[in-house]
């Protein structure tokens, strides 16, 4: 199945978005996570089933002003 | 003491944490500011987790409070979005909100940014609205939930100082009890006090610290800097006066002639 990760198209066979997390080796609890424009939270991410052509956003912090 | 959404602060000094020399210069500069609250960013991670982690690791151990920030957000669905991303990161429901509307002025879109600030504060949001000197966007900004404001006094990273003096005056008179914050536009640490001589309650830097060339002592010249228009503005400053006044007694004064 084709996933828009972060903007890139990847084909990948994740079922939910924490197997497409492991899949793509992220790890730590700082990460935030969205999918077709609206948050998934941390909690919730096993139970989200992906499709495909889904947009998949995963976020972490960053210097700011 | 400076009070935020209730959480009551020593310092009047918020810090930006970009564009610093090194992860190690930028806790250098928030120690030496005695600053209690830093502004952060969020952003795509393709690393695996592992620079995010770098940079919060950095934050936790400076032991600081966080206000995250919706940077580089032109429209509100954006902007909302970022903020409960930020909230589910960062733990925290300040935010510090931006919906910009021009690439060039980075000036903010007043007309979303009161759109998103009133979605995010019935969200349970405690919104920072980077705004203009406008009093009737303040208003609205008001209406819509917002406790604190926080005016630009010139474009973001343009170190030009305050360029509405009368607006920001008039901004201060308008919110007496509103916190506000002069966001974006200081250059110097003068530009500081100056608006902190208005009775502006605190001051956010971010440019001005960390693309000086020495950003711990820049940080500290602008603690003082704020600390002293503070001092000052609490102090009652005299209004100049057309003609000299002599400061030294002249009576008793000794005649030579």
């Amino acid at each position: 199945m084709r996933l828009i990760v972060n903007g890139e198209e990847q084909d990948l066979s994740a079922a939910t978005l924490s197997e497409l997390l492991a899949q793509l080796e992220y790890e730590g609890d700082w990460l935030a996570t969205a999918v077709n424009g609206e948050l998934v939270h941390r909690a919730d991410r096993a139970n989200r089933r992906l499709s495909d052509r889904d947009r998949i956003e995963i976020l972490s912090p960053m210097k700011g002003g | 003491m400076l009070t935020l959404y209730g959480q009551e602060l020593r310092s009047r000094m918020l810090l930006g944490t970009a564009r610093y020399p090194s992860p190690s210069i930028l806790a250098d500069a928030v120690r030496q500011a005695g600053t209690e609250v830093v502004t952060v960013s969020l952003r795509r991670e393709t690393a695996g987790g592992r620079q995010g982690g770098a940079f919060f690791e950095l934050i936790r151990e400076l032991g600081v409070r966080v206000l995250p920030n919706t940077a580089g957000c032109y429209t509100v669905s954006e902007a909302v979005l970022t903020a409960k991303m930020a909230r589910e990161v960062f733990g925290t429901n300040w935010i510090k909100l931006e919906v910009i509307g021009h690439h060039d002025t980075l000036q903010p879109d007043v007309f979303g940014l009161v759109e998103a600030a009133r979605i995010l504060a019935s969200e349970g949001f405690e919104v920072f609205p980077y705004t203009t000197d406008d009093l009737v966007v303040a208003e609205r900004l008001v209406e819509a939930g917002c406790k604190v404001l926080m005016p630009w006094c010139a474009p973001i990273g343009s170190a030009m100082g305050p360029q509405n003096i009368a607006a920001l005056r008039t901004m201060r008179a308008h919110f007496p009890d509103v916190p506000l914050i002069v966001d974006a536009g200081i250059g110097r640490p003068s530009h500081a006090t100056t608006v902190m001589e208005l009775g502006y309650d605190a001051v956010l830097l971010n440019t001005a610290v960390a693309g000086a060339g020495n950003p711990a002592l820049m940080a500290a010249a602008f603690a003082q800097a704020i600390d002293a228009g503070h001092a000052a503005f609490e102090a009652g400053m005299l209004e100049p006066r057309d003609m000299a006044v002599p400061s030294t007694p002249v009576i008793g004064k000794a005649v030579f002639s």
